[in-house]
């Protein structure tokens, strides 16, 4: 087992026919993920020859649905074009949809973010996010599929580099799904989502939750934590040291007055019984001191 | 993007939110001539993206245009918490019968929009929130959706504004949403919002937030960018596209990919600079998913420009990014710069081609440059050498 995605998911790569499109889904292909075709509006009835698979092209997810029984939907569109790549696939009633786009305007994810829920079909993770893996079995995004295998770790963070950095620290163990849900200000699928879904998931036995200032995203979680989830859980916040007002790189990581400071999450997750690491590597220890390993 | 008072003014009147009359000035002179055209009482406002302005001696009445000259110059170059004033905002005075509080903002918690709306307004709305929430209503609005006019009368009513001003109070929240959403902003507050004592509705002062992200979608945008208070390093890194964040009191430079990484680099160098003196980071800078030569020399250009840092610390774990690519970026980056290069540099790679990337650094052997194997080690190599 896994979460969200495993070695069935059938995924198809809306805006597959850019540059940045093919490119990963060469990659995905490459990891053994069942990539089925790609959606490009006004490119439908193409065939694209990727890692010698031909990946037929169609103008609408619908379409692509219908054809390949397609279940998860990889989003590689530009900003300008993600709105309504998003609501296309939420139309078609896509269960799954991954957005990686970095930079997407704040009242275009809130739209389609209001707009899924409001359909109340689909689940979409990201914006700015790598995307998930359930390694060995089906990789979606940008996650590079070889820096781990497949074991008994639930991982959820914001950051993509992050995720990479402690699956590295990990890579010995192994995961079941690490989930990278992105750092804007609005996204689809939270850490509590993560973290309830890996609490139900029998192939995970703990968690590691990877935090970051802004927002109270982690205060919640924590919450969460305390009244739901109980496999251990080892948490990292990062950015202790940022600046209060200033925006670093993640459009939802800025600090505004008291709230939302990486202190503030520490000692929350800490109230609720979660083992907080003061860099990854102290992290992945606490993990491995769980595991006994 | 914060916007200064006059620009939020300037907003409001494009989309025929009312306002009262205003115009910006950088001199005492420019101030008078506007309080002259103006013909009335004005109010001259310092413009500064803080707080607490009225406080500290920064707005100011004037009866006439040479009183205006006077208050104008007194503020023109205040500090304000840090804040130097370089502009005032000349207002049309008017009396006012009733303050009231009015927001449209982006609410991250629940991932949709809010309307924050309050009879009780001009005075602090966190304090009015902490010790009165019955007085400030908070109405969740879809982005779907939006503020209709019987939505806007709703919020209205919940937030039990008088029957004398509901309507136009009601106009109001319509057309700031239409600020909100056609110019992409994710805040739009006005505080206070009053009543004239001819019983007019006006906005008196306000704040908005635009997102950069929609920047492709706003080209009238750019101009309201202040480059005059920028910090010098930041322009230079944001002419390059380099996503970069100076620190105060910090000796280590920082080059990593990926904010969160890059924000735990951070974290890392601070908490093993405790060792070293309390030694600090300098910077924030993302180099980003492709870290070619080009942006590497750009990054280190910028980090070895700062007087402050005493060294660097270059970290990169390759998910997608190649190890090689950023090895051969740095030897070519240490070449672009030559004698400028004159600071301590611990490499840190790990992941993707990380053998051929570290072998890439060790066969240029070039004195500045060292490895570490580990995040942690490279951090406390790195806080070592600065406190040197």
């Amino acid at each position: 087992m896994s979460i969200f995605i495993n070695a069935s998911s059938k995924v198809i790569v809306q805006g597959m026919t850019g540059s940045e499109g093919t490119k990963h889904t060469r990659r995905m292909l490459a990891s053994g993920t069942k990539v089925v075709g790609g959606v490009t509006p006004g490119k439908g009835g193409q065939v694209v020859d990727i890692e010698g698979t031909s990946l037929p092209v169609f103008n609408t997810v619908a379409e692509a649905i219908a054809a390949t029984g397609a279940n998860v939907s990889v989003v590689f569109v530009p900003p300008k074009f993600a709105k309504a790549a998003v609501i296309d696939a939420i139309d078609a009633k896509m269960p799954l949809v991954v957005v990686i786009t970095e930079g997407i305007p704040v009242h275009d994810s809130a739209y389609f973010y209001a707009y899924s829920l409001q359909q109340g079909t689909t689940q979409i993770i990201g914006p700015n996010c790598p995307g998930l893996i359930s390694p060995e079995q089906s990789n979606v995004g940008i996650i590079p599929a070889d820096i781990t295998k497949r074991g008994p770790i639930g991982l959820v963070s914001k950051s993509g580099t992050l995720t990479y950095q402690m699956m590295y620290e990990l890579r010995d163990i192994g995961f079941s799904t690490a989930v990278g849900i992105g750092g804007d200000p609005v996204i689809g699928t939270t850490h509590i989502d993560c973290l309830r879904a890996f609490q139900d998931d029998p192939e995970t036995t703990a968690i590691v939750m990877i935090g970051e200032i802004g927002g109270d995203a982690e205060e919640r979680a924590a919450a969460f934590i305390a009244e739901y989830v109980t496999k251990p859980v080892v948490g990292y916040v990062a950015g202790f040291t940022a600046p209060e007002g200033k925006t670093m790189g993640h459009a939802g990581a800025i600090v505004s007055g008291s709230s939302g400071t990486a202190q503030a999450k520490k000692d929350a997750l800490e109230a609720a019984g979660v083992k907080v690491g003061q860099t990854p590597s102290e992290t992945a220890q606490l993990m491995r001191d769980i595991l006994g390993r | 993007m914060d916007l200064y008072e006059y620009q939020a003014r300037d907003l409001f009147e494009k989309h025929s939110v009312p306002v009262l009359q205003g115009a910006v000035a950088t001199t005492p002179e420019q101030a008078r001539d506007a309080a002259a055209k103006m013909g009335s009482k004005v109010v001259v406002k310092a413009q500064v993206k803080v707080g607490g302005r009225g406080k500290a001696g920064g707005v100011k009445l004037a009866v006439d245009a040479a009183d205006t000259f006077e208050k104008a110059s007194a503020i023109l170059g205040m500090d304000i918490k840090g804040h130097t004033v370089n502009k005032v905002m000349i207002a049309q005075a008017a009396p006012i019968a009733d303050e009231y509080y009015v927001s449209i903002l982006l609410d991250r918690s629940n991932r949709t929009f809010l309307v924050m709306a309050s009879v009780a307004g001009g005075m602090d709305i966190e304090e009015v929130a902490h010790t009165a929430p019955e007085k400030l209503a908070k109405v969740p609005v879809s982005a779907v959706d939006g503020i209709s006019l019987a939505k806007a009368k709703e919020i209205v009513a919940q937030a039990k504004f008088p029957a004398d001003v509901a309507d136009q109070v009601a106009d109001v929240l319509v057309k700031l949403w239409e600020t909100f959403q056609s110019e992409d902003a994710t805040l739009v507050e006005v505080n206070p919002l009053v009543k004239t004592e001819d019983g007019r509705v006006v906005a008196l002062d306000g704040k908005v937030t635009l997102d950069d992200n929609a920047d492709f979608r706003q080209p009238d945008h750019e101009a309201l960018v202040d480059h005059a208070t920028a910090n010098a390093l930041e322009a230079a890194a944001k002419e390059k596209g380099l996503n970069y964040v100076k620190l105060d009191n910090g000796q280590v430079g920082i080059i990593g990919n990926g904010a969160g990484l890059v924000m735990s680099t951070l974290d890392v160098v601070a908490y093993a600079g405790e060792k070293f003196g309390g030694m600090r980071p300098a910077n924030f800078l993302d180099i980003g998913g492709g870290a070619s030569a080009q942006v590497m020399a750009d990054g280190l250009s910028i980090i070895l420009g700062d007087p402050d840092v005493k060294s660097v610390f270059v970290n990169v774990f390759g998910g997608i990014t190649a190890c090689d690519a950023v090895a051969n970026g740095i030897v070519q980056a240490l070449e672009l710069l030559g004698p400028k290069a004159t600071k301590p540099i611990v490499v840190r790679l790990d992941g993707n081609n990380v053998l051929e990337g570290r072998a890439i650094l060790n066969a240029a052997n070039h004195p500045l440059v060292e490895q570490a194997e580990t995040m942690d080690g490279a951090a406390s190599r790195a806080a070592e050498l600065a406190a040197k």
